[in-house]
């Protein structure tokens, strides 16, 4: 294999890895938050015994999140190196933002929140816990303003050969990050509160701390289907506006070869085939004009195919491939909805049901569906990022730089296969130990404070004295 | 006045002496519970005195980075490609040591413990050395080619220079990291603290004395900037010799502010000899990246000037607010959390 793709896979694998990680920690910590204000205004103690337990679970993800998150800021320069070159003078710019607004900001105040609870009055403590979360939002829109970039490049110019920044604040309201960013975080908040919901409802399962985890339900239903309504929407504005920007990756999300007529069909599945540029069948949803919709927000409006688009684009571009890997796209972006959707139709019951005051007797089915329902937000962010970045292809920087022009061609084949392995490697074991340290802490439950350190004594120098007292 | 490509490697040689005073102390400490630490609970002290701030301070270092590739991407490009087999060490090392502080305790069995308390150690003094080591070839020159690529070979990159001063790099750390043990600790541990850092004082003499000598035969550093780097060598004189003073005479606070000088010392001494170069080239001076080539457009870097000068009174602040926050001194009473 060479370089490229070499680099392509570990990038792939370290994101993706990452991407577990991040939407829980943004999530988690907003809901943590939440039940730390309750603690605060109604002073109730079970309040304060969720926050502990549910913020137990939050820093075994945040530290996961924290130190693979090293990785990602340093593999642009190890891996990408041109594409640095390229772009760092607009794209290096959101990164450091990003350390120096964000990272600091989440880093310090979690330090004061975890270590703060007897230091701290109240209210300071709670603050902390709220700065941490300002932090993971703002980390959020810098980092994907630097994406947003990478999909729709604004705010430069080319000098030299390279992209040069010209106007900073075209960065922030680039009509992508505009979408993208609404989109990404409360897609974090529902994998955090499906999380919760789904924790919650295990333990209702097993009647377990009931009083406790009707309360985590409840607050992780509420929102969960606000987080959920606001994904869907602010995804459909993203599908629109990458008609608009990027109607390459839409297209191939859809699997549209051929320029539809004015009133475009969804295609709910079908067969594609790369070879021959076209489809060997299509399932279409009854409802003609569906795809239009979609796309400009009316029933009418025809949407450009892949064929046609590659001759453009190699019009403009010059001799080249143009279609992105289009199976990995068109199934993306479905089991990405597929994910969203169901996700809206559970949030909706348990609100439906909390809001009859049914709590106390939510059928066993839907709290077994809310339990397996935690694997659905994981499932939705990663293909939902397949399909933005592998739908991006061949591009790195769309329309300006490609991804094989992107790589470091100083570091050989045999180098990332080394970083790729030992990345895996370590990485496999984080992931492993993270489950089981999970499954750990939410078998003991919120009520057992009691950690394994107190059984072999608090008192570290009594043992020393003993040794000298015996010698 | 300065330029805007000057004041950058100003920021980023302040941001490098940031994570080396903040994150060298907790690197120190992580080695040192190998070192002082004789039960679990001692290890426990040891790792909960810097559990409030190692997070943080690593930040120093993303942000070093993150200017890097803002302000001179050639810079960040050349050096993170060119070092890659060493960066993914000090990746591996950083992301063990992050996790095995949460992880530790998490689980009462005794190799599990065990496992993560060698990640915390060689996760703690791994980074130090690799530092030593980038930053000595850096000056030293590697080769870097007409593209601005580097093809380092493994005697480019390891020589006795670089390895004297990434030891050199690992034992300042650690001196630094037993002084704020000291601060933070009382009894035993802290007496251990004291006598550990007593016998680390002539080695860590003789290494600084090395570092100079070889900075000397095999780089150009005196010859370019010699009554510079001799003047602060001689600051560094006083204030090694005041450390001394003051650890002798249990100023744990003073003595603290001494290492971190000598950290602060050292790491500008490197920038200071680099000017206005950022990495040199063992290939000729015309393949130097400079301040000016490897930099971001004029543009880029006025609007990183005026929001890194914006927001560093903030983190500053309070970062130093959390420093206060958690000044007592732990001992066997204090609830521990990790």
């Amino acid at each position: 294999m060479d370089v490229i793709m070499l680099s392509r896979i570990q990038y792939a694998l370290t994101t993706v890895f990452h991407f577990f990680f991040v939407p829980v920690s943004i999530g988690l910590v907003l809901l943590v938050a939440l039940l730390e204000t309750m603690y605060v205004i109604t002073k109730n103690e079970e309040y304060k015994v969720l926050t502990k337990f549910w913020g137990k679970l939050f820093l075994i993800n945040f530290a996961v999140g924290v130190v693979t998150g090293i990785l990602q800021e340093f593999q642009f320069g190890m891996n990408w190196s041109n594409y640095s070159r390229f772009v760092g003078d607009v794209f290096g710019a959101p990164l450091a933002v990003e350390a120096l607004l964000a990272f600091f900001m989440e880093s310090t105040f979690i330090g004061l929140w975890i270590f703060g609870w007897e230091r701290l009055s109240k209210k300071v403590h709670l603050a902390c816990i709220w700065l941490v979360a300002l932090g993971t939002m703002l980390s959020a829109l810098w980092i994907l303003a630097a994406n947003s970039f990478m999909q729709h490049p604004v705010g430069f110019q080319m000098n030299n050969g390279r992209a040069e920044m010209n106007d900073f604040l075209a960065l922030l309201t680039n009509g992508q990050l505009l979408v993208e960013f609404p989109h990404t975080v409360f897609g974090a908040y529902l994998t955090g509160a499906f999380l919760m919901a789904g924790v919650s409802a295990y333990k209702l399962l097993r009647r377990k701390d009931v009083q406790l985890f009707r309360k985590s339900f409840k607050i992780s239903i509420i929102v969960g289907l606000i987080s959920s309504l606001i994904v869907a929407f602010s995804g459909h504005d993203q599908a629109q506006y990458l008609v608009q920007t990027q109607p390459m990756k839409m297209a191939a999300a859809e699997g549209i070869w051929q320029t539809t007529p004015e009133k475009a069909p969804w295609m709910l599945f079908g067969g594609i085939d790369t070879d021959s540029r076209s489809n060997s069948y299509e399932v279409n949803f009854p409802l003609n004009g569906l795809l239009s919709y979609l796309s400009y927000g009316k029933f009418t409006g025809s949407v450009t195919g892949m064929n046609e688009l590659q001759a453009q684009y190699e019009q403009k571009y010059g001799a080249g491939d143009y279609i992105p890997p289009v199976k990995t796209t068109f199934w993306s972006f479905r089991f990405m909805v597929a994910g969203g959707g169901l996700l809206i139709l559970l949030s909706l019951y348990g609100a439906w049901m909390l809001a009859r005051r049914k709590m106390d007797s939510m059928p066993r089915w839907y709290l077994w569906a809310m339990t397996y329902a935690i694997a659905l937000p994981f499932i939705s962010n990663t293909t939902g990022w397949l399909m933005t970045e592998v739908g991006r292809q061949p591009w790195s920087v769309f329309g300006l730089m490609t991804t094989a022009d992107s790589i470091s061609p100083n570091v050989s084949a045999g180098s990332v296969l080394f970083s790729i392995i030992t990345f895996t490697l370590i990485y496999s074991v984080l992931g492993a130990v993270m489950v089981y340290l999970f499954v750990k802490v939410i078998k003991k439950g919120p009520r057992d404070e009691q950690t394994h350190h107190d059984h072999h004594g608090n008192d570290p120098f009594e043992m020393e004295e003993l040794k000298h007292a015996v010698s | 006045m300065l330029s805007l490509n000057e004041l950058w490697f100003v920021l980023i040689a302040v941001l490098f002496v940031g994570f080396f005073f903040l994150e060298g102390f907790d690197f120190g400490v992580g080695m040192s519970t190998r070192l002082l630490a004789r039960t679990d609970g001692e290890k426990r002290l040891l790792i909960n005195s810097i559990g409030p701030f190692w997070d943080g301070n690593e930040v120093w270092l993303l942000t070093a980075g993150g200017a890097m590739f803002a302000a001179f991407p050639n810079w960040y490009a050349t050096l993170f490609s060119g070092f890659y087999i060493p960066f993914v060490v000090l990746l591996l090392a950083l992301i063990a040591r992050g996790v095995a502080f949460e992880f530790r305790g998490k689980v009462g069995h005794r190799t599990w413990t065990a496992v993560w308390d060698w990640c915390i150690f060689l996760g703690s003094l791994l980074p130090p050395l690799l530092f030593g080591v980038a930053f000595a070839t850096m000056l030293k020159g590697l080769p870097i080619d007409s593209d601005m690529q580097m093809y380092a070979g493994f005697f480019d990159v390891i020589n006795p220079y670089s390895l004297v001063a990434g030891l050199t790099t690992v034992v300042l750390c650690l001196l630094h990291g037993l002084m704020f043990s000291a601060l933070r600790t009382t009894g035993q541990l802290r007496e251990r603290a004291h006598a550990l850092a007593h016998k680390l004082m002539i080695p860590l003499a003789v290494l600084f004395v090395l570092t100079a000598v070889l900075t000397a035969v095999y780089t150009d550093a005196f010859r370019v900037r010699g009554a510079v780097l001799i003047a602060m060598a001689a600051v560094g004189v006083v204030l090694f010799v005041l450390a001394g003073y003051f650890i002798s005479k249990r100023r744990e606070g003073w003595a603290f502010g001494m290492t971190g000088g000598l950290i602060a010392l050292a790491i500008s001494g490197i920038f200071v000899a680099l000017f206005p170069r950022v990495m040199v080239s063992s290939l000729g001076a015309a393949y130097d990246l400079t301040v000016y080539n490897a930099a971001s457009g004029p543009y880029s870097l006025k609007v990183m000037t005026i929001v890194a000068l914006t927001l560093l009174p903030f983190v500053l602040g309070y970062q130093i607010w959390s420093y206060f926050v958690f000044h007592k001194r732990l001992n066997e009473k204090t609830h521990l959390e990790y």
